[in-house]
């Protein structure tokens, strides 16, 4: 067994991750950052810039602005109309959009490598020269609102989980969601749009990232003549965030809706995040995660109750270490027809609680290690995923080279990590237990 | 031995002359043909398989069949349980994805070079020994009916549900492919031998291979993993006519948003039209912001966050569709916007400046989807089932610019038919009612 283990691993050795050779990072004067990714196999360009501003570093009161702000971007500047940018992006057969989260705001463009000049000049031009109207709030004010109706109002489980995560965060801004409460969507203001984006678009908040067929040097001087000529901000405050305080009581909420079709238990805790020079815990969260709920054939939960018993029919866990400040471990489990929510919260804290007690199965843990290191191989076939890495990792506290050694610290995780790090994690005092139902009577069931 | 029946250097990047795509079309000694995209670059294989036939091929008062013997493939084989064989891939880093549509039966598989031998004895037990265990076929079913009961609950698919079955009937395209509660309970262990033997078979297979394998291997690796499948499968599904013609349905849900699915009959893929009708789609609702739809409904009004249209050619019917979502009070406007863009453009047809941007957006955007292996597969393997020459990835811009305002135009005024359009609008929607 040891020798067929061994052998796998000499056999990915030298095909990991992307080397870091074919990662050239640069700081431009007005502190904005640059991260050149190469990959010549096909002449395509990914062009991307990620703030380090999101929803939890939105004012009181102005939840959404952030997301509101990214909608805005695509409004006229001091160079171009209304709608121009993406025109011009389709017009030379490219897509481009837009993302909002917690920690960032992000604009892309994925299109023909030679077209990257055209790119940068409407993209920096945006960071400056945005010339939103009151009208533009009040159209596209609705259309957010209708985006949160299709995302979440529409939706019960995101309703549901709109509540749980509201619970877990006592202090932190993680607790509002991205999107914005709707009561202050319906208030978001063209000032309130404008302060945000005259204070925080700014080169000295912001990361160039750039991957594909594309040059270190070519694309350092187009980066120096569009960006560079930007001055910085000089009031852009540091990045201070309520933290949360030593959780010391579990929380349990009932979600009813009659649009749930099927009641399900969801649990949460309160998880660190990775951090800059000391990813080691995440790494452990994310192998715990696997093992827990990672497959429904071979997970603890899977096995003890899709196999062993037949108590649900799904079961699952979560983890995502990408986070400024603390995030978030989780487990659902949706009982089979017949089973209470209780049966089932039990038989998932039992499951639990016995492995905690057996320890990791080191077969199990071997699995879950070769397919991080192949996760790394496949990982080379898209490089827009690569570049999403750097550009999420350097907005949420980390450095390329946290980015870089994450593979290794991966790998490099035992079993002995992982107990620990679910004996601390998973404590109950610092978790939101929710049951989803359509109405009362599926409580009493 | 492997014959080469094609082997051509096709540049899909006209601009570049080390992004290529050459395709090679590879027929096993056993007498199974593929296309092959050869790239030592990164020591894996993406295989994508496809077989024309699908749920389509549910025999009559066993709907849902096909749907879940998919569902059981990776559920244990040969000598294996579920849980062995999928510790067995997990140990291997090798990912299978099954996966049914109306008209196809699907394998997409990503194996590393290091072990893709063991990784293909895997997929080949999965292909053609399934066990169909009872524990597996009861876990499984439980599943599918957990899926169909919150398929019930969700507006989207309560939307295409009550318009495909008002479009097309006692077709199998009238039916979710999942079946109901009744026809999921009711199927048997040997419903599920049945589909198996029918739908996952030699005779209608398409294969697309991109990565790190030569012509020969891949010839050796399709008969390994192929040639003990039937050879026969069973009759297609006969075509149907889209059998809905104008109007509103309303079906009621409590919801603050109601979600409207709209169309009327599309056109066949293998039309002389087609790419006109494929222009004519993207300037009204192809996806961007751009098109006329989202204009009209989003940026000058702000009544959706999005709205999108879609020619769907299926193997033996053909529809073009509409989905957009706004909330209860104004999705009547939505509508009403819809309609008129809808007849505008029937009788008005588009600008020359409009095709042009057309033609610009969609012959720039082609080689950006090359960008991976299993995406090349997927287009290696779509095109094989449209019966598509491998250098119609070089002449396929052509085409596209090919297309007159004249063509547009008239295809706009023959496809586009205003008052056929039929809205299934699932909510509370104000001053809707269903029409008869």
């Amino acid at each position: 067994m040891l020798r067929a283990i061994t052998a796998v691993f000499a056999l990915l050795a030298g095909t990991t991750a992307i080397s870091a050779q074919d990662v050239t990072t640069y700081a431009l004067d007005n502190g904005m950052d640059v991260v050149v990714i190469e990959d010549h196999r096909a002449p395509v360009v990914v062009h991307m810039v990620w703030y380090r501003i999101g929803s939890a570093d939105e004012p009181v009161g102005a939840s959404g602005v952030a997301h509101f702000l990214e909608h805005l971007l695509f409004k006229a500047t001091e160079n171009m109309e209304s709608g121009e940018f993406s025109t011009a992006v389709a017009a030379n057969g490219g897509r481009d959009n837009a993302f909002t989260s917690y920690d960032y705001t992000a604009y892309y463009q994925r299109i023909a490598a030679d077209r990257l000049e055209l790119m940068m000049r409407m993209e920096s031009d945006r960071m400056n020269n945005l010339m939103i109207t009151e009208a533009d709030i009040a159209t596209e004010r609705n259309v957010i609102l209708e985006e949160r109706a299709q995302r979440t109002d529409n939706n019960p489980g995101s309703l549901a989980g709109e509540q749980l995560r509201a619970s877990q965060y006592l202090n932190h801004r993680y607790g509002v969601p991205i999107i914005g409460w709707r009561h202050e969507m319906e208030d978001l203001s063209l000032e309130d749009a404008l302060g945000f984006y005259d204070l925080y678009y700014s080169p000295n908040n912001a990361i160039l990232v750039v991957a594909g067929d594309v040059r270190p040097d070519e694309v350092l001087a187009l980066a120096e003549q569009y960006y560079g000529a930007i001055p910085a901000e000089p009031d852009l405050p540091t990045r201070l965030r309520p933290q949360e305080p030593p959780q010391s009581a579990e929380r349990r909420l009932i979600y009813e809706d009659p649009r749930v079709s099927q009641a399900y238990v969801s649990r949460t805790y309160l998880a660190p995040e990775r951090d800059n020079g000391a990813q080691e815990d995440a790494a452990a969260l994310v192998y715990l995660a696997d093992i827990l709920g990672g497959s429904s054939f071979t997970s603890v939960l899977g096995e003890a109750l899709q196999f062993d018993s037949q108590i649900a029919v799904y079961t699952g866990a979560g983890y995502d270490g990408s986070s400024l400040d603390d995030t978030t471990f989780s487990m659902t489990v949706v009982p089979a027809t017949g089973v209470s929510l209780q049966a089932a919260e039990d038989a998932m804290d039992a499951a639990v609680a016995a492995f905690l007690e057996r320890g990791v199965d080191p077969e199990q843990l071997e699995r879950i290690r070769t397919q991080f290191r192949a996760a790394e191989v496949y990982a080379r076939d898209n490089v827009e995923g690569i570049a999403n890495r750097y550009g999420a990792a350097l907005t949420q506290g980390l450095t390329v080279q946290d980015v870089q050694d994450w593979p290794e610290i991966l790998q490099a995780v035992t079993a002995e990590d992982i107990i620990a790090i679910a004996t601390q994690v998973l404590d109950r005092r610092q978790s939101v237990t929710g049951w989803i139902v359509p109405n009362r009577e599926a409580l009493a069931q | 031995m492997i014959r080469f029946l094609f082997t051509a250097a096709l540049s899909v990047f006209a601009a570049s002359a080390h992004a290529e795509v050459e395709i090679r079309e590879v027929t096993s000694p056993g007498g199974i043909n593929a296309w092959l995209v050869e790239d030592h670059e990164i020591p894996f294989l993406a295989l994508e398989i496809q077989i024309k036939g699908g749920a389509s091929l549910d025999l009559p008062g066993a709907r849902g069949a096909v749907n879940l013997m998919t569902g059981l493939l990776e559920e244990g084989s040969g000598d294996m349980d579920a849980r062995t064989f999928q510790a067995t891939r997990e140990g291997l880093a090798a990912s299978f994805g099954f996966d049914v549509y109306d008209d196809s039966f699907s394998v997409s598989a990503r194996v590393l070079s290091e072990n893709r031998g063991e990784a293909m004895a895997l997929l080949r037990d999965a292909l053609v020994n399934p066990t169909f265990d009872n524990d597996a076929v009861e876990r499984v079913r439980a599943q599918v009916l957990s899926i169909i009961a919150s398929d019930e609950k969700n507006p989207n698919r309560l939307a295409s549900a009550a318009f495909n079955l008002a479009a097309f009937r006692d077709h199998p395209y009238g039916s979710s492919l999942n079946g109901t509660v009744e026809s999921v309970g009711a199927l048997t262990r040997e419903d599920l031998i049945a589909a198996h033997q029918n739908v996952v078979t030699r005779d209608r297979i398409y294969v697309g291979a991109v990565g790190d394998i030569t012509a020969a291997e891949l010839g050796a690796l399709l008969d390994d993993l192929l040639a003990d499948l039937p050879e026969t499968s069973a009759p297609l599904s006969p075509d149907v006519p889209f059998g809905l013609g104008g109007g509103i349905t309303v079906v009621p849900f409590e919801t603050p948003q109601s979600v409207a699915y709209f169309g009327h009959q599309g056109i066949k893929r293998d039309d002389e039209d087609f790419f006109a009708a494929y222009i004519l789609n993207t300037i009204l609702g192809g996806g961007g912001f751009e098109s006329r739809l989202m204009q009209e409904v989003r940026e000058k009004r702000g009544l959706t966050y999005g709205v999108y249209t879609h020619l769907v050619p299926k193997d033996h019917g053909e529809m073009m569709i509409g989905s957009v979502a706004s909330g209860n009070d104004r999705i009547g406007e939505t509508i009403a916007v819809i309609r008129d863009e809808w007849a505008r453009l029937s009788a008005d047809g588009v600008t020359a400046e409009e095709l042009d941007g057309a033609k610009t957006y969609l012959t720039g955007a082609y080689p950006l989807r090359f960008d991976g292996n299993a995406p090349i597969a997927g287009i290696l393997v779509g095109m094989q089932m449209q019966d598509l020459p491998p250098d119609y990835v070089i002449n396929r811009n052509a085409l596209v610019e090919a297309v007159t305002l004249d063509d547009v135009n008239r295809v706009a005024a023959e496809l586009l038919r205003p008052d056929d359009l039929h809205f299934v609008v699932v909510g509370q929607p104000v001053g809707l009612e269903s029409t008869n």
